[in-house]
């Protein structure tokens, strides 16, 4: 056992801060450290400035023209990009749908797929969930019926992440209607601006327009953007889900959260003395930041292992578990630390004199509202729990 | 010992309940508490006729109520319809122009509203720590600070401000119109302010009123524990719908043992948050008051985060969107700890009273 980093490898952290400090623009930064809302354009130039550098598919292959990293490489980009601020990598072209393409596509979905989602032209977005299925996947009913070339897909959509931004959609569609509704799926790419596709946005809890529903009705879609064989789409959609999973820990915005937390902590004051100076308050900040000390550890172990299996296996789902929990403390943590000053809605007494709290922290009550998401989306953390009991108990 | 209302507090609890049912839905909740001034200045009003601010204030000062339990059955049914009207300002206000003898008839019948100044950015839960001044100037007295999140700021006619005079806390009264006020909306509805005071002309209402604020905030801590046992209450109900009507794989998901017992564990919390409200409520006029009332503040912090998350976590993605109303419900309950003193506050106050 060693912890520390090789030569190579503290060369490599030289060069991913040398990287940020002369590349990522300050209005870039600026954003993320405000905790609001990002837009589509500061995503997609922040994506444009790492695919120049051939740094966008951070998980990729070499051969697929990833950088091909090995788990701590990828791990110290994880913690710097958040040191330094960079937006989180939008996931559905490059975490979900590149390793979905390199595994099941075949040679013109690979040629025409990939390169766009590696040059950041493209933006995927995901059709999955539905409003009557969510945990349950399986019972998806948006369908597909073959006619001549084309597959007419009707049915609905939910919960599409940055789907406004998005010019492409893949989509879990139901091809087969009896049988176990596993065996009935396939996996379907669209372009957004098909006749018959309409986006509308889902306002979240905290007022932000992140997610949306998305409605097909008679969309005609040619059959060759079918990916891998008709009906064998839980295959793809199994494996895609465990990709999801992989960073999902979070440990680089996490530890980012810790600092950010102590600073406001040691900024802000409680009777006569810094927040930072209430051992309650302090306590708090130990027991979480021991747990993302620890989480630390558990990612890098799975990830090797990972690598030496040569896909993520079920205890990804424990990165899922504890990564959120600790990231939802934090959240937390920096919500309470505001006192009575995190009441106003996003955006209001946020300016000059009259601020309410010190800077980028008065989306704080919001960021801990929209975070609660993290439990929920990418397989709810109660079916992660289903996962690791089916996997690893052996009851 | 009897646990019953009295006739006339169930009466009120029934009236105030059904016009909430009627006349404030939560989609005519959302539509006002949003946007300044973040309440329906005519429900204020017919609220007042039905006499809600009266059965807040006691018989002496001219309402028909004031005692715990008139709180906690009003701030109860505030609290299931997540009603933004600006009463918590009424009640504090009461509590201090009673300490002050001062006439009350303007509160009573809703036509002066009040809201108490009482948090400061470096001092929110605890006002030894108040920085705001007055300076006697004659008869007359100006005040120099600022105070934040001073709830329902945004329409207010009178604001009751705490400021230190001669190194002893006072309450001052500021009218709107001479300070300046920057409202805001609250992530979780209703309207909060900042009011900045910069030789700001102010009437003393009482000198040496430590006392007289520490019941204030008692009574608005109890108000605030109230209101978030009317709100454990309706997320519990749609939770309890939902469990039993939304289906994945093939069956209700209260089907699923792991969630039975998460919900038995809120259904747990909720009663423990009931009953510290009646411990509270019975105990506002006691000399330990303040200890029941910072141990009700601290239970229902911990327990109104529970609900709420727990409530979104087991809803699933429905109940992180801004149409359903356990979304709205979630924010009331957890801001309600920012509110007056939070968990980690009143957990203090109980453990250092101990060696005192």
């Amino acid at each position: 056992m060693d912890l520390s980093y090789t030569p190579e490898e503290l060369a490599f952290q030289q060069e991913v801060r040398d990287f940020f400090e002369a590349n990522l623009p300050k209005h870039i930064s600026a954003a993320v450290r405000s905790g609001t809302e990002l837009t589509g354009e500061i995503m997609q130039e922040y994506h444009k400035i790492l695919s120049a550098k051939g740094w966008l598919a951070t998980t990729w292959p070499k051969e697929f023209g990833g950088p091909g990293w090995t788990p701590v490489e990828r791990h110290i980009f994880d913690v710097e990009s958040n040191r330094y601020n960079a937006p989180r990598i939008v996931p559905f072209g490059l975490a979900m749908l590149g390793p979905v393409i390199q595994n099941f596509g075949n040679d013109r979905q690979k040629a025409e797929v990939l390169p766009g989602i590696l040059s950041a032209e493209d933006w995927w977005c995901q059709g999955y969930s539905e409003p009557g299925a969510g945990s349950d996947l399986a019972s998806l009913k948006t369908r597909a019926d073959r006619d001549g070339d084309f597959y007419i897909v009707n049915g609905q959509k939910t919960w599409t992440t940055l789907g406004q931004y998005a010019n492409k959609i893949f989509c879990l569609v139901r091809t087969k209607f009896d049988g176990k509704p596993q065996q009935g799926i396939s996996f379907l790419l669209m372009d957004i601006d098909l006749p018959g596709i309409e986006m509308r946005p889902i306002r979240l809890i905290e007022g932000g327009h992140e997610v949306n529903e998305v409605f097909f009705t008679d969309v005609k879609v040619p059959v060759e953007n079918l990916v891998g064989e008709e009906n064998k789409g839980w295959t793809i959609a199994k494996f895609l889900l465990t990709h999801e999973r992989t960073g999902i820990a979070g440990v680089g915005i996490s530890m980012q959260a810790v600092e950010e937390l102590k600073a406001l902590a040691r900024t802000v004051k409680r009777d006569g003395k810094r927040l930072i100076e209430d051992p309650l308050f302090a306590a708090r900040i130990a027991r979480v930041e021991t747990d993302l000390e620890a989480m630390k550890i558990t990612n890098l172990r799975m990830l090797f292992q990972a690598q030496k299996q040569g896909h993520p296996g079920p205890e990804t789902s424990i990165l899922k578990i504890k990564g959120t929990q600790i990231n939802q403390e934090l959240r937390d943590l920096a919500r309470r630390a505001l006192g009575a000053s995190a009441a106003p809605f996003p955006g209001h007494v946020t300016d000059g004199n009259l601020a309410l709290t010190p800077p980028d922290t008065a989306a704080n009550a919001a960021r801990y509202f929209n975070n609660r998401k993290t439990s929920i989306f990418g397989g709810s953390n109660e079916i992660q729990r289903n996962i690791l009991t089916k996997t690893m108990l052996e009851l | 010992m009897n646990f019953d209302l009295t006739e006339d507090r169930q009466m009120l609890a029934d009236t105030l309940k059904r016009y909430l049912a009627e006349q404030y839905d939560i989609e005519t909740r959302n539509k006002v508490a949003y946007e300044l001034p973040c309440h329906s200045p005519d429900k204020w009003t017919e609220m007042a006729e039905l006499g809600i601010c009266g059965a807040l204030v006691t018989e002496d000062a001219g309402g028909f109520g004031g005692a715990g339990f008139d709180i906690s059955v009003v701030f109860e049914a505030i609290g299931g319809a997540l009603c933004p009207e600006p009463f918590l300002g009424a009640l504090m206000a009461s509590r201090l122009l009673a300490a002050a003898g001062a006439d009350q008839e303007a509160l009573v019948d809703g036509s002066t509203k009040y809201a108490v100044g009482v948090s400061e950015i470096d001092a929110p839960y605890n006002v030894d720590y108040t920085e705001t001044t007055a300076t006697a100037a004659g008869d007359a007295y100006t005040l120099q600070g600022r105070k934040c999140a001073v709830y329902g700021g945004a329409d207010a006619d009178v604001f009751l401000v705490v400021a230190k005079l001669d190194g002893a806390l006072a309450v001052f009264s500021v009218n709107a119109a001479d300070a300046n006020v920057v409202a805001y909306p609250m992530i979780d509805g209703g309207s909060g302010a900042e009011v900045v005071l910069d030789d700001t002309p102010a009437t003393l209402v009482l000198a040496d009123a430590k006392a007289a604020i520490e019941d204030a905030i008692n009574a608005g801590r109890l108000a605030l524990c109230a209101e978030a046992v009317g709100a454990m209450d309706a997320t519990y109900a749609i939770l309890l719908d939902y469990l039993k009507t939304r289906k994945q794989f093939g069956v209700a998901i209260g089907s699923f043992q792991v969630l039975q017992h998460r919900t038995v564990d809120l259904l747990t919390e909720i009663e423990q948050s009931r009953s510290i409200v009646v411990s509270a409520a019975a105990g506002l006029n006691d000399d330990d008051a303040t200890i029941k009332v910072a141990m009700a503040k601290n239970l229902i912090g911990r327990a109104a985060r529970q609900v709420a998350e727990e409530a979104i976590q087991m809803h699933g993605g429905i109940a992180m969107t801004w149409e359903y109303a356990v979304s709205h419900y979630a924010k009331r309950l957890i801001m309600i700890d920012h509110q007056l003193g939070d968990t980690d506050h009143c957990l203090s106050q109980i453990s250092t009273s101990y060696a005192a």
